[in-house]
């Protein structure tokens, strides 16, 4: 895990949810910051990685602690 | 004498500084309490119409009324232009230099759609999410020759059903002015048709039925107005003829001037207190949070009884200690006259519900009880 990495807390969200805050994060921040997205949804280790290869960044990070995900994503373009 | 300051007068304003006149009356005729409302417009526009506009179904005014009737009649309200708020000073400096001062400030500036952030988008796109916006749709569905029509979903966008509904709209529409054979092709940022899990499934069943095509994992990076194609992050290019866009939304401007948010112009917010992080005198609501909730009327109609309750409770001496739980309440139009809802919150995931007519009637009389609701009636 980066250690420093800007926090998107997107526990209990269901509606917009943890990938769509990630995608907000991208969007708005400048390439290279670290994103460090927080999730109780089990779904988001596996569907967050997969939206971050489609679109070209890169998972510096992913584990889970208490039942809370937390991955790190880097913003490369 | 305790200044407490409403900055916008929308959903989450209105609502606030409605229940607070009421509680606080007593104080207020005393001259304990002053409540005022500092709005850009002196007009009160309900936003759902907007997509009822874009199909001729209602029209501007149909939407609007003076936001001093909206307001009870101890409020004061500043109509004008916030430029920043000045938290050493504690007070809100006004575009013609005026500064209302404040001891709680309540935030709830809302959202815009901010289409120039997608190059090409402006030129090329036509986006409903405005009254100048929905106009335009509509005079270009008045004039539409056939073709696809491509919807696009932007990340962060306001009323998350909003672009599902269109979708159901649109195909009717087509069907029913002669454009049956024309395509209509549905786009959404993540793996499944809606953030909602019930909503995506149902979404999947209803638009095989109604000839919808759809993709996913598809957001807009650049559009071509001459062309006529967008081309997405993750690297398809998909061609269109009339392109329907829920831009990626801003946080407003007064709030990076103020220095207060995030690079989208979001405040961090507490999740349950909504006060501002780092303040114990700045609440923030509706839209203008960075929180991961939807961006929706109902939320800020749930924070709102959150945040006039602690106002109150704190007016009176006490710690303000009631906390939001994240609740977010959707009507969504299923077309053919019936609708559904959702409803969820931090603990609690949205369960299915199958659509009725009761439930779509309901939603037609509460675009006309909206009113009520920004009263703090309802
Ligand atoms: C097409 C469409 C359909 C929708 N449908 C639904 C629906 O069915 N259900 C639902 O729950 N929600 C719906 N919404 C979303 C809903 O309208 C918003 O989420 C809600 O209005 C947010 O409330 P708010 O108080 O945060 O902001 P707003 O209601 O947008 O109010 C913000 C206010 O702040 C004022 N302001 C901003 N900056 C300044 C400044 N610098 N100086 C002075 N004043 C300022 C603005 O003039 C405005 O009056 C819809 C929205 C759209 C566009």
């Amino acid at each position: 895990m980066a250690t420093e990495a800007k926090i998107i807390d997107a526990r209990g969200s269901f509606c917009p949810g943890p990938l769509m805050e990630l995608i907000k994060g991208i969007r708005q921040e400048a390439v290279g910051v670290v994103l460090e997205v927080w999730s109780s949804d089990r779904g988001s280790a596996k569907d967050i990685p997969e939206w971050v290869a489609r679109a070209g960044h890169e998972v510096v990070g992913n584990v889970e602690a208490d039942n809370i995900f937390k991955i790190q994503v880097k913003k490369l373009r | 004498m305790t200044r407490i300051v409403l900055l916008g007068g929308g959903v989450g304003g209105s609502m606030v500084s409605n229940q607070l006149a009421r509680q606080l009356k007593p104080e207020i005729l005393r001259g304990e309490v002053e409540i005022t409302v500092i709005n850009e417009s002196d007009t009160h526009v309900y936003q759902p119409y907007f997509l009822y506009m874009a199909f001729d179904q209602a029209v501007p005014a149909d939407a609007k009324r003076p936001e001093r009737a909206v307001l009870n009649n101890q409020i004061k309200l500043v109509v004008g232009h916030a430029e920043r708020v000045d938290r050493e000073a504690k007070d809100v400096v006004m575009g013609d230099g005026a500064h209302i001062p404040y001891d709680y400030l309540v935030i709830a500036t809302g959202s815009r759609p901010a289409p120039e952030t997608v190059p090409g988008l402006v030129e090329g796109g036509h986006i409903f999410y405005t009254e100048e916006g929905a106009l335009k749709l509509r005079d270009a569905l008045a004039e539409f020759t056939g073709g696809r029509v491509l919807v696009t979903v932007g990340v962060p966008h306001k009323c998350p059903v909003a672009p599902v509904e269109f979708t159901l709209m649109v195909r009717d529409w087509l069907d029913t002015h002669g454009f049956e054979s024309s395509e209509v092709l549905y786009t959404y940022p993540i793996g499944r048709l809606h953030s909602l899990e019930p909503v995506a499934a149902w979404a999947t069943e209803i638009f095989d039925q109604r000839r919808i095509d759809s993709r996913t994992f598809f957001n807009v990076e650049t559009v071509d107005s001459e062309k006529k194609t967008v081309t997405t992050l993750e690297g398809d290019t998909v061609s269109y003829d009339l392109l329907v866009a829920i831009p990626p939304h801003l946080g407003q401007d007064i709030v990076k001037r103020s220095g207060l948010g995030d690079a989208g112009n979001w405040i961090a917010t507490d999740r349950h207190s909504l006060l501002m992080q780092g303040t114990d005198n700045i609440y923030v609501l509706g839209d203008a949070t960075n929180l991961p909730i939807s961006k929706a009327g109902s939320t800020a109609h749930f924070q709102a009884d959150v945040v006039s309750s602690n106002l109150v409770n704190r007016i009176h001496g006490g710690l303000g200690s009631v906390r939001y739980d994240g609740k977010v309440f959707c009507f969504i139009e299923a077309g053919n006259d019936e609708a559904t809802y959702v409803k969820f919150d931090y603990q609690h995931p949205p369960k299915p519900q199958p659509p009725t007519e009761m439930i779509h009637l309901y939603k037609l009389a509460f675009n006309k009880m909206y009113w009520l609701s920004a009263a703090g009636i309802l």
